[in-house]
Order: structure tokens, then C-alpha cells, then sequence
């Protein structure tokens, strides 16, 4: 079943293509604007600006892509759902699937950033095991509270005022990490982030997986 | 609610603000008399922790089993809990100004506490933003555990693995086991239990102005 969603999830994205190429123009445009605006071909930045900027870009269009799981849909499909699987089997897909999405927006920012901008990155398999574990959190937290916002009246605001004070410690938690990636420094000084980043995981996803049957039925 | 409890409430927090403005306190550099501050600004984050966590307490109770009672709990344990966080907010940037030298220094534990509060007015601003008043209730509870945990890291974790300027942590002097010393401990703990006594009692006030309010709507309604 778990499969079947997440292959349906898929399907949908794949024959949208609008929304899609959307978020992807969004991410562009959000860079390209932090490029122009720092004039950054003829004055560079420091690491920390860099991972600031970075962080900035991913959070926002991770936030609005997400927001679209449970936002975007209609009436009837939640309805429709209920009767095919439990709410258990629908959070566990979305997250999933939301993982990959943020992951693949995430690799995307860091392409198009040492494009534009710089690659300071030292320990680049470091950095990419942070944004999986930040995929996997952002996913996590933002698609139950997708599933709360689109109850609401004003969702999208709804959607960034829940979000950014849930989402802060995972972001403080990879800014740290991502300074110590582009500082290079050893390795067994990141363990400890890395540890409290998969801590911070594997509560937000349990409570997203306990508590969304209770968003579910109305 | 018992009546003792305001009583005692109140007995406490006489002899905290006596005892606090006018017992010896240790002298130590920069902070001198501004550690005074101990007794009315720590308290606040005990008060507000207590009541947040009650809040979530009663969300969980409401999701088990729902009733526009409990949904009544959660809100104005959160609401009380706000105005906790506010005044620790503000007794700490009063305290700020005179140790650091501006109110807002960008310490650990000063963004952690503004954070928190975030959580708590966009749980109201989710309140506000949705009409039906079961549906209201029940996905605010939801947030409320959610962004509860998301909160605990932030406020009891990140601050304890940075350095901060706050007293207690990064070898400065302040509320630790050795400097704390015994004369500031008898006046600091009825401090804490007096603010939390005071929070439930305020609580439990205005829960029981909120029941009072519904009934008079309802007998309005029958006729």
C-alpha cells in the first residue's frame, strides 16, 4: 500500500508538470536574486554568508513546495483516500515522498549555487549526509503541518507562520553542520549535530505519524 | 481549585519581594545588585514551562477524548503561559541592559525564549484562522503537541552546546549548584513555587470566567 501511494504521488507530480517546473523557476529566481543582489562575481562572500544565503533559498522553496501535499488538493481525494487506506499509510507516503522532493530541491540548490556563486563545501560527503537528514526532517515536520493548514482559511500565510518556528532547530542544527563542512574540520566534531539532527528526525516523524489521524477526520 | 492555593500563592510572593529587595545577596563583579533579578525573572521561565506543559498535557487529554471543556484548558494555559514568557522576556532585557549593556544581546537562551513565544502566537493565529469550532480545537491541539516538541531541542539542548554570556552556563556565575549560595536558595525557591501558584491560580480563574461566559450564551440561546 505504502508503495502504491508513493508511486501515486509520483504519477501526479510527473503529469503536473506545471508545478514542478514552478517550484524549480522559484528556487532559480530565489538564487539568482541572492546572486545579483550581493553582486557576487566581482566581490565574494565569506563561508558564513554563504551558508546563510544557501539555508535561506532551501527553507523557502522547500516550505512552498511542501505546503502543496495536503494544500493543493481537492475536497473529495481526502475522503476518497480514507476509504482506500489507513491515515498511518497516507502521513508515512507523503513524508516519503516530501524526503525525496526536498532532497532533490536541496541537491539542486547546491548545483545551482557553485554555479553561480561558489562551491566552498571542503567535505562534500559530510554536507550531502546533512541534507538528506534535513530532507528527511523538513519533510517530516512540514507535511503534517500542511495537513493542518489546508484546514484553515489562509492557508499558504497559515503554512509559513506554523512552519518556521517548528522548523528553526533543524536549520540551526545544519547552518552549525554546514560550517563545520566548509571550515573542513574533522569529521568526530560534526558528530554530535549529526546526532541531535537525527534525534530531532525521529521525534518530529513519530509525533507527524502518531498524531495525523486526529487532522484526518474532519 | 482550593482556596489555599491563592492564599499560599500570595504569602509567598510577599515575602519574595521583601526578602528579594531587601536580604543580603552576594557580591559579585558586574552583576552586583542586579542579581536581585534571580527571584523575578528565573521564576517566570519555571511558571511559563509549567503552564506550556500543562497546556500540551490537557491538548493530549482533549485529543483522547474530546470536550469543549478540556479545549478551554488548553487555551488559557497557553495564554497565561504567554504572558509568563513575556514578562521573562522583558524582566530579562531590563536585566540585559544594565549587565551586557543593550537589551538585546543575541544570547542563546534570549532567542531560544522568542522562539518559544513564536510557537505560541502562531497556535493562536492557527486558533483564529479557523471557524468551526470542533475542527478549532482539535487540529490547535495537534499543533500544539507538535510545535511543544519541536520546542523542547531548542530551549533545553541548543543553548547547553553553545557558549552564552547567560549567567549559569560558559563558567559564568549565576543559578549553579556552587554559587548559588544558601541565603539566595531560601528566597529563590518560594519564588518559583509563588509565580507557578499564582499562574494556576490565574488560570483557573479565567477557565472558570470562560465556563460562566458559555453557560450565559447557551441559557441565551434557549430562549
Amino acid at each position: 500500500m505504502l508503495l502504491i501511494l508513493i508511486r501515486k504521488e509520483f504519477m501526479l507530480e510527473l503529469r503536473r508538470k506545471a508545478v514542478i517546473s514552478g517550484i524549480g523557476l522559484y528556487m532559480f529566481s530565489l538564487i539568482f536574486i541572492c546572486y545579483l543582489t550581493f553582486s557576487l562575481r566581482q566581490n565574494s562572500i565569506n563561508e558564513a554568508t554563504w551558508s546563510a544565503l544557501f539555508w535561506l533559498a532551501i527553507l523557502f522553496s522547500v516550505v512552498n513546495s511542501v505546503a502543496k501535499s495536503f494544500i493543493g488538493e481537492k475536497r473529495g481525494i481526502a475522503i476518497y483516500y480514507y476509504t482506500l487506506a489507513s491515515p498511518h499509510v497516507v502521513i508515512l507516503s507523503k513524508i516519503l515522498y516530501n524526503a525525496l522532493l526536498c532532497l532533490v530541491l536541496s541537491l539542486t540548490g547546491y548545483g545551482l549555487f557553485a554555479l553561480f556563486i561558489d562551491n566552498p563545501v571542503q567535505d562534500t560527503l559530510y554536507f550531502l549526509l546533512t541534507l538528506v537528514l534535513t530532507s528527511l526532517g523538513f519533510s517530516s515536520a512540514l507535511t503534517l503541518i500542511s495537513g493542518i493548514a489546508a484546514k484553515a482559511n489562509n492557508s499558504h500565510i497559515l503554512m509559513a507562520v506554523l512552519s518556521f518556528p517548528v522548523v528553526i532547530a533543524i536549520l540551526l542544527m545544519a547552518i552549525r553542520l554546514t560550517k563545520n563542512v566548509l571550515d573542513g574540520i574533522d569529521r568526530g566534531a560534526s558528530l554530535d549535530e549529526l546526532l541531535n539532527l537525527l534525534a530531532i528526525n525521529c521525534i518530529l516523524t513519530a509525533l507527524a505519524y502518531l498524531l495525523f489521524p486526529y487532522i484526518w477526520r474532519s | 481549585m482550593k482556596n489555599w492555593v491563592k492564599i499560599l500563592g500570595i504569602c509567598l510572593l510577599l515575602y519574595v519581594h521583601t526578602a528579594g529587595l531587601l536580604a543580603e545577596v552576594p557580591r559579585l563583579n558586574i552583576l552586583n545588585e542586579t542579581i536581585r533579578a534571580l527571584y523575578f525573572h528565573v521564576p517566570m521561565w519555571f511558571g511559563m514551562t509549567f503552564l506550556f506543559t500543562m497546556s500540551v498535557y490537557y491538548a493530549i487529554l482533549y485529543l483522547r477524548n474530546p470536550s469543549p471543556e478540556l479545549d478551554r484548558k488548553v487555551l488559557e494555559y497557553a495564554n497565561v503561559g504567554t504572558v509568563f514568557g513575556v514578562l521573562g522576556i522583558l524582566t530579562g532585557m531590563l536585566w540585559a541592559n544594565y549587565t551586557w549593556g543593550s537589551p538585546w544581546h543575541g544570547d542563546p537562551k534570549q532567542n531560544g525564549a522568542a522562539i518559544a513565544l513564536l510557537v505560541y502566537l502562531a497556535y493562536f493565529v492557527l486558533r483564529g484562522s479557523l471557524d468551526n469550532q470542533e475542527q478549532r480545537a482539535r487540529l490547535s491541539a495537534v499543533y500544539n503537541i507538535f510545535a511543544f516538541a519541536a520546542m523542547v531541542p531548542l530551549i533545553f539542548v541548543i543553548p547547553r552546546m553553545t557558549s552564552s554570556m547567560h549567567p549559569g552556563s560558559g563558567g559564568n556565575p549565576g543559578f549553579n549548584v556552587y554559587e548559588l549560595d544558601y541565603r539566595m536558595r531560601m528566597v529563590f525557591y518560594p519564588a518559583v513555587a509563588g509565580w507557578i501558584l499564582i499562574g494556576l491560580w490565574i488560570t483557573n480563574v479565567r477557565i472558570r470566567l470562560k465556563n460562566v461566559e458559555e453557560a450565559i450564551i447557551e441559557l441565551e440561546d434557549e430562549k
